[in-house]
C-alpha cells in the first residue's frame, strides 16, 4: 500500500562508491548540484553528464532506480517546460494562433530538463549509495564545527536519525492499524473528501498514540544507557578518510577543474 | 455452511526477491468449529487468516465462504468482513474514541446500523468480553493493557460475525487475564455456536480449548489433526522449534520411565485423571 517512496531507499549492492565514506559523498554531491548551476551551455553539461554517466556505472546500481526517483517530480519538470516553451521571448520559430514558440524558448525548456533530470539523478545515487544512517552521521560530522556557534549539531543528526529510523516503523504500523479498521467496517474509499478526511481519524489517533508511546520508550531506553547528548561522546565506528576516499576528493576536484574550464571555453561557442 | 479455502497461493516481493508466503493451503472449515493454528514466527499464520476475510487477496487459488466464492467480481467483500469477525494481534493498538462505548459502536455504525441498534450491540458485546460497566464511558487510552484488550475484541464482537478469527489474542496478558479471555471464547463459541479460529503461540492453549489444530510451517500446512494426534507428533513439532503442552511432555516422560499412563494427555485435567486412575490401581 504505502511501500512506494523511492528517495532514500538504499539500494544494497557492493560498489567502490558504496564504500566510501558519506562525508565524501555529500561534499560531491554538493560540489556537483553547484557546479550544475555555475554556467548555462552546452558543454558544461556534456561534462557533468559524463561524469554521471561514469558514478552511475561505479555505483552498480540498476538504472532503473535512477529513474524511479525522476517519477514524482515528473509533473513539476513538465510544467516548467511547458512555461519555458510558451513564456520565453525571442526570436520565433513558428506561431499557432496566439501561441508563439521561439528559438530561446526550446533552448531554455531544453536545459532547465537536463539540468533538473541530472540534479535529480545525481542526488538519488548519494541515496541509493549510501544508508540513512550513514548520512546523517556524515553530516553530523561536516556541521561539527557550527558546534561553536552553538547551533545543536549532535542533536539534531541524532533527531534525524532517529527519524529516519521511524520512517518504516510507522509505514508498517499504519498499514496493521488500517487493516485493522477495515476489518471493523471502516471504508477509505468511498464519499466526499470531508468523508474521506473523517475516515482517516480511525487511522491517525492510533498511529500518534503508538508514535508518542514509542518515542517514549525510546526516550527511557537511551536514557538508561545513560545518554546525555553529544558532549564527549565517542562512536564505535569513527569516520575517517581512507585512501580511497582522498582519491575520491581528488576526482571531484578534477571534475570542477575541467567542467569550469569547459565551462569557461563552452561560453565562446555559437551554441 | 462453512469456510472452503482451496489451493490458496500467496507470492508477495518484487521479480528479484519473491517469497512464497503461502503454499497450497487447502482446506475446509465446518460452522461451529473451535480451530486452532500453531506455527513458528513467519509461518504464514498471520497472512493466512487475513485472507479470510478478504484483507489480503491470494495470488491464486480460492475461498468460498458459505458457498459463495469471495473472489466473485459481485461478492460484497464488507459483508464477508462484517460476518468473518478479525481480531489482530495487539488489537488494543487500533482503539480511537474518546470514550469505550463509542469505540465498540464503530464496526456496527459502519455495518449502516441505526444508532441505538449500534450501542445495543456494543452493550452486549461489551458484557460478552466482561467489561466491568463503569468503564463503558471512560477514555480507552486510561484502561489497563487487559482491559483495552477486551475493549477491543469487543469493537469486534458488535459486529455479530458468524466466524472469530483472533491472532494471539492472550500475547502480553498475565495469566488470569489470559484463562478468562479464553473462557470467554469458549463461552461464545458454545453459546453461539460461533466458529472461532485462534492463533496461538501457546501450545497449552490451543490444547485446552480447540477441537482440531492446524501446524503450519514455511507457508504450508504440515499438520491438521486433533490436538491429541497433533501432539503425538512431539519431535516433529520440536524441530519445527514448536514443541507440546508441557503435561503432555511429563506424561510422555512417565510412559518412557515405564510408568503405565497413557502418553496422549494434552491438557491438565486428563493428565489429573490419568494419574488418579494409576494410584488408585497402585493403592489396591
Amino acid at each position: 500500500m504505502l511501500r512506494d517512496i523511492t528517495l532514500g531507499q538504499y539500494y544494497q549492492v557492493n560498489s567502490r562508491l558504496h564504500s566510501l565514506d558519506p562525508r565524501v559523498k555529500l561534499i560531491a554531491t554538493f560540489a556537483y548540484i553547484i557546479s550544475l548551476f555555475l554556467f548555462k551551455n552546452i558543454t558544461v553539461y556534456i561534462i557533468a553528464g559524463l561524469w554521471l554517466f561514469v558514478v552511475i556505472k561505479m555505483s552498480k546500481v540498476p538504472f532503473k532506480f535512477m529513474v524511479k526517483g525522476l517519477k514524482p517530480v515528473m509533473m513539476i519538470l513538465l510544467l516548467t517546460v511547458i512555461c519555458n516553451m510558451l513564456f520565453t521571448k525571442g526570436t520565433p520559430i513558428f506561431s499557432i494562433w496566439k501561441i508563439t514558440i521561439t528559438y530561446e524558448g526550446v533552448k531554455m525548456a531544453l536545459f532547465m530538463t537536463i539540468r533538473f533530470v541530472m540534479l535529480i539523478v545525481g542526488s538519488t545515487i548519494m541515496t541509493l549509495t549510501t544508508t540513512p544512517n550513514q548520512l546523517t552521521d556524515g553530516l553530523e560530522s561536516i556541521l561539527t564545527p557550527l558546534n561553536k556557534l552553538k547551533v545543536p549539531v549532535h542533536e539534531v543528526a541524532m533527531m534525524m536519525a532517529i527519524a529516519l529510523r521511524f520512517i518504516p516503523i510507522l509505514m508498517e504500523e499504519t498499514d496493521k492499524i488500517m487493516k485493522a479498521q477495515i476489518a471493523r467496517g471502516a471504508d477509505f474509499e468511498s464519499g466526499n473528501l470531508l468523508k474521506r478526511v473523517k475516515a482517516m481519524l480511525p487511522i491517525l489517533i492510533p498511529l500518534f498514540v503508538s508514535a508518542f508511546r514509542r518515542a517514549n520508550d525510546l526516550a527511557m531506553a537511551m536514557e538508561c544507557r545513560c545518554y546525555r547528548g553529544g558532549e564527549g561522546r565517542t562512536k564505535m565506528k569513527p569516520l575517517i578518510y581512507k585512501l580511497e576516499d582522498k582519491k575520491a576528493l581528488a576526482c571531484v576536484t578534477l571534475y570542477l577543474i575541467v567542467l569550469v574550464a569547459g565551462g569557461i571555453a563552452g561560453n565562446y561557442l555559437p551554441i | 455452511m462453512s469456510i472452503i479455502v482451496d489451493k490458496l497461493n500467496y507470492v508477495y516481493g518484487d521479480e528479484a526477491h519473491q517469497v512464497q508466503a503461502l503454499q497450497d493451503i487447502s482446506i475446509t472449515i465446518p460452522d461451529g468449529q473451535f480451530l486452532g493454528i500453531i506455527g513458528h514466527t513467519g509461518s504464514g499464520k498471520s497472512t493466512f487468516i487475513q485472507h479470510l476475510n478478504g484483507l489480503i487477496k491470494a495470488s491464486s487459488g480460492s475461498i468460498f465462504y458459505n458457498g459463495q466464492d469471495i473472489y466473485d467480481k459481485d461478492y460484497d467483500i464488507r459483508q464477508l468482513r462484517s460476518k468473518v469477525g478479525l481480531v489482530f494481534q495487539y488489537p488494543e493498538h487500533q482503539l480511537f474514541e474518546a470514550e469505550v462505548f463509542q469505540d465498540v459502536c464503530f464496526g456496527p455504525k459502519n455495518l449502516g446500523l441505526d444508532r441505538k441498534q449500534a450501542e445495543l450491540k456494543a452493550f452486549t458485546a461489551l458484557r460478552q468480553t466482561g467489561v466491568p460497566e463503569d468503564l463503558f464511558y471512560v477514555s480507552p487510552f486510561e484502561l489497563s493493557g487487559g482491559q483495552k484488550r477486551r475493549v477491543a475484541i469487543a469493537g469486534v464482537l458488535a459486529m455479530e460475525p458468524e466466524v472469530l478469527i483472533l491472532d494471539e489474542p492472550t500475547a502480553g496478558l498475565d495469566p488470569k487475564g489470559r484463562d478468562e479471555l479464553l473462557n470467554q471464547l469458549e463461552k461464545l463459541h458454545k453459546e453461539r455456536n460461533m466458529t472461532i479460529i485462534l492463533v496461538s503461540h501457546s501450545m497449552e492453549d490451543v490444547a485446552n480449548y480447540a477441537d482440531r489444530i492446524l501446524v503450519m510451517d514455511k507457508g504450508r500446512i504440515l499438520l491438521d489433526q486433533t490436538p491429541k494426534e497433533v501432539f503425538s507428533h512431539r519431535k516433529e513439532l520440536e524441530e519445527m522449534g514448536l514443541g507440546v503442552p508441557q503435561v503432555t511432555c511429563l506424561m510422555q516422560e512417565l510412559k518412557s520411565k515405564g510408568f503405565p499412563v497413557a502418553a496422549d494427555v494434552t491438557t491438565v485435567q486428563e493428565a489429573k485423571t490419568e494419574l488418579l486412575k494409576y494410584f488408585q490401581v497402585k493403592g489396591r
